[in-house]
């Protein structure tokens, strides 16, 4: 049975200074302190024989042990590290049951929402592409990410890099999406199914964006193209990637790649453009290349406009002669 | 890999007691022992959340008797639980079905939860390919009085949501509504077994809610569907064994 309210599971409420100490393994864990929980347990930040470790304790078997499965197809993933790395799978015996739990990296940073209020806009654009490389390498691995929310992202670093904090919702391609956040889902905005592929990610990446700019979120409306295509014309940060996320809100990136080139350009674009302000001549020098531009382009209507009145004179003309030849 | 096989259940969607007919403890029970888990979702009133708790006792009894789940939530939180519900049953079931293949294995009372993490790892992968491929009834029960008229909205939407859900998996999914009490009988069947759930707005266009509520006749009607259902296939499927899964070659 499950239990009605999570946060009063014991799980939930171990105290700091609290020893741990798994059924099969042995290893002794002593709590410092939460991190934070969810659905299916609690994240404390616990000493181990070998330095700080991420303690996860749930109370049920099966979420764990999938969640487990996950970490250790993770580190699999060759060449690249994409969430934290496992290091412990144990059992936690007490008087009022077992609960299984598994140590893993514990990652230090930032929240996204705390890096953003500190740094200048163009670092979401920065983090996003960093986001969907790594959603590349995970896609090619077979595997979609399922639950990309802010919640589950970090930033580490200096270097600043995006990370993966908790891996639950990841899902073996073309399967239904495990876990998901109804905001991030394109199934709660009508935009589609939750079956794993690449777009499903694609989608949950463009509106981690969205909260980037509206952190309150918001709820679904009657049209939510309308509401969606608003929201971007109303924020000055979305603005510029307005094409992109529309895109990626549309199901029309069917590789991770294909939306990190497009944002990598954009990027390499807007800087041009900062560097115009900066530069009086060159903003001159644009805008008369931008009015040549312009000319050009009436030049190629006023021909194409020539070209149309001298074909339908000749067809007119045409048209006479047939008459002529049949009366 | 093993063959495909069909889950069962009934969703029961109530906010109250039952108060007519038979026990719906009792036929939860029944239920179960045909092969059909039975899950209650209870809709809690925004006013008075405490004392319509305790009014609730009920969905747990009807859940813990028909092998399922029950959740006690507000009607926001609906979506996300009848979902939740249904898949974590599905994935109870499966379990208890691994669990029966374990025993036999390795002898005793052992189950998943006692093997070491590796080989509950290794498990747990075929109980996850299960979920995902084996083919899904689910039949949903209305409750239908008086007081569930502001929350049908919100029913309606989780359903449609529900099949979204379900639909992204492999296997194949058939849904049937019914619900109480109807307008002449104790229950009314609104959709028969279907694989989408995109006409449902007709269908609850159709509902009259009514005073009484007819708990027990409606799971026992349920389980009736199920038969019914099961011997119109079995006209032309003979293989159809009763039993949590049927052709669960393991």
């Amino acid at each position: 049975m499950m239990p009605q309210d999570i946060s009063k599971s014991p799980v939930c409420n171990l105290a700091a200074g609290e020893e741990i100490r798994g059924k099969w393994n042995k290893l002794p864990y002593r709590i410092r302190r939460r991190l934070g929980y969810g659905a299916t347990g609690a994240v404390y930040l616990a000493d181990s024989m070998n330095g700080s470790v991420a303690l996860k304790i749930g109370h049920d078997q099966m979420s764990i042990t999938s969640e487990v499965n996950v970490l250790k197809r993770f580190s699999k993933v060759q060449g690249k590290v994409l969430g934290p790395s496992l290091i412990d799978v144990d059992d936690w015996q007490t008087r009022s049951g077992t609960y299984p739990f598994y140590a893993m990296e514990y990652l230090k940073g930032e929240t996204l929402f705390d890096f953003m209020k500190a740094r200048s806009p163009e670092w979401a654009g920065i983090l996003l592409v960093q986001l969907l490389t790594d959603l590349h390498t995970l896609h090619q691995a077979g595997w979609a990410f399922g639950d990309l929310k802010p919640d589950n992202l970090l930033v580490t670093g200096p270097p600043y890099r995006i990370r993966w904090i908790d891996v639950g919702g990841t899902t073996v391609m073309d399967r239904s999406i495990k876990e998901y956040t109804e905001f991030f889902d394109r199934g709660y905005w009508g935009k589609g199914s939750r079956k794993a592929e690449p777009s499903y990610d694609l989608f949950s990446a463009g509106m981690v964006m969205v909260n980037l700019a509206y952190p309150a979120r918001f709820t679904r409306k009657s049209d939510p193209d309308r509401q969606m295509h608003d929201l971007r014309k109303n924020s000055p940060m979305l603005r510029p990637y307005a094409h992109i996320l529309e895109k990626a809100w549309n199901g029309k990136y069917r590789y991770a790649e294909e939306m990190r080139n497009e944002l990598v350009l954009l990027l390499n674009e807007n800087d041009k453009r900062s560097v115009k302000k900066n530069k009086k001549s060159t903003v001159q020098k644009s805008t008369v290349q931008n009015r040549t531009r312009q000319s050009q382009k009436k030049k190629e209507k006023s021909f194409i406009a020539e070209t149309f009145l001298v074909f339908t004179f000749v067809f007119i003309v045409y048209l006479f002669y047939i008459l002529g030849q049949t009366m | 890999m093993h063959k495909k096989g069909t889950l069962r259940q009934i969703l029961l969607i109530t906010d109250g007691c039952s108060n007519q007919g038979e026990d719906p403890v009792a036929m939860a029970a029944l239920a179960h022992e045909q092969g059909i888990s039975v899950n209650v979702i209870g809709v809690l009133n925004e006013d008075a959340p405490e004392y319509h708790r305790q009014g609730l006792k009920e969905v747990e009894d009807i859940a813990m008797a028909g092998g399922g789940i029950s959740q006690v939530v507000y009607a926001r939180q609906l979506a996300q639980t009848v979902k939740m519900v249904t898949q974590k049953a599905m994935a109870q079931t499966i379990k208890g079905v691994v669990n029966a293949e374990l025993q036999q294995i390795l002898g005793s009372k052992s189950t998943m939860d006692d093997l070491p993490p590796d080989k509950r790892g290794e498990v747990m992968e075929v109980v996850d390919e299960m979920g995902e491929t084996m083919n899904l009834e689910v039949l949903i029960l209305i409750d239908a009085s008086g007081s569930m008229e502001d929350k049908m909205l919100t029913v309606q939407e989780s359903l449609l949501d529900l099949s979204i859900s379900l639909n992204s998996r492999i296997g194949d999914n058939e849904f049937a509504i019914f619900a109480f009490p109807g307008k002449k009988k104790e229950v009314d069947e609104l959709l028969s077994w279907s694989s989408r759930l995109d006409s449902i707005g007709k269908v609850f266009s159709k509902l009259s809610l009514g005073g009484i509520t007819p708990t027990g006749p409606a799971i026992k009607e349920g389980i009736a569907a199920f038969a019914r259902k099961r011997s119109s296939k079995r006209s032309f499927l003979s293989d159809d064994a009763p039993g949590y899964i049927e052709e669960s070659g393991m």
